[in-house]
């Protein structure tokens, strides 16, 4: 584990989170939200689940990126957004982040560097899925389904009778 | 590189992710904020498997997976709601959604 490449890859999600958590342009803060999910991604392959970062850059950086983009430009008119913030929403995270931060350093357990361990193949993460986790896959599945069908119905013109 | 400093990273992107949902006026960036806060409990979820004595099991990889799939689900059912309220209301600003009764 690299700790040059630890501190770059947190120095730069941490950077497009904030840039798409504040930045007012609406689609420059999409992309910024983009390129944050492939800092997490990197943060998982430093980790050594690789099998998982690949997921996660196919399904959000393909498409809930694109998904989102969509819905920017569908709903276009009010572009715009008002620029006031709202300064208690920042005070809450402030809050939460020094809570949390205090929590963590107090914990001297976990200050330990990481074990060595053999990389984790994607045989294995398959056989798991369908041996140990077939039950929660198919359920995963029948939730994406319902899911889908739900969104569509929620965004179906009604029909001029 | 110890779990700690793993885990104030991640915290550091929740809070990102609750600023965005509780400051943020435009329904999307509601949703964003709560993809983000999801995505600094994957990080957890994968630190401390990665920092267990032996990670034999992929227990944490399991987890996360699943949390993709349920999350991807939840972006799509927002993001539609989002439409069918803009259609509605004509807006996406969440302060000007203050009527129950369309």
């Amino acid at each position: 584990m690299n700790t040059a490449a630890f501190a770059l890859i947190a120095i730069f999600t941490i950077t497009f989170a904030l840039a798409a958590a504040t930045n007012p342009r609406l689609m420059h803060a999409a992309l910024s939200f983009a390129v944050m999910y492939i800092g997490i991604a990197a943060f998982f392959f430093l980790l050594g689940a690789e099998f998982v970062g690949l997921v996660q850059v196919f399904v959000y950086v393909g498409a809930v990126a694109v998904l989102i983009v969509f819905t920017i430009l569908l709903t276009r008119r009010d572009v715009g957004e008002r620029h006031e913030f709202k300064w208690g929403g920042v005070a809450v995270a402030i809050a939460v982040f020094v809570g949390l931060v205090w929590a963590i350093l107090k914990t001297t357990s976990i200050a330990v560097a990481p074990p060595v361990a053999k990389a984790l193949t994607v045989k294995q993460v398959g056989e798991a899925l369908m041996v140990s986790y077939v039950w929660p896959l198919l359920c995963v599945g029948v939730l994406l389904t319902a899911a889908l069908i739900g969104a569509l119905i929620l965004v179906m013109e009604d029909k001029p009778s | 590189m110890t779990l700690s400093i793993l885990l104030v990273v991640s915290a550091a992107l929740f809070s990102i992710g609750l600023l965005a949902a509780l400051s943020r006026r435009h329904a999307i960036f509601i949703l964003i904020g709560i993809e983000m806060m999801l995505a600094a409990a994957n990080i957890n979820f994968i630190a401390f498997w990665r920092f267990v004595p032996a990670p034999a099991l992929p227990t944490g990889v399991m987890v996360v997976i699943f949390a993709i799939a349920i999350a991807a689900a939840e972006a799509a059912v927002g993001l539609a709601m989002v439409i069918a309220v803009y259609r509605h209301f004509r807006t996406t600003d969440v302060d000007q959604l203050n009527q129950l009764k369309g």
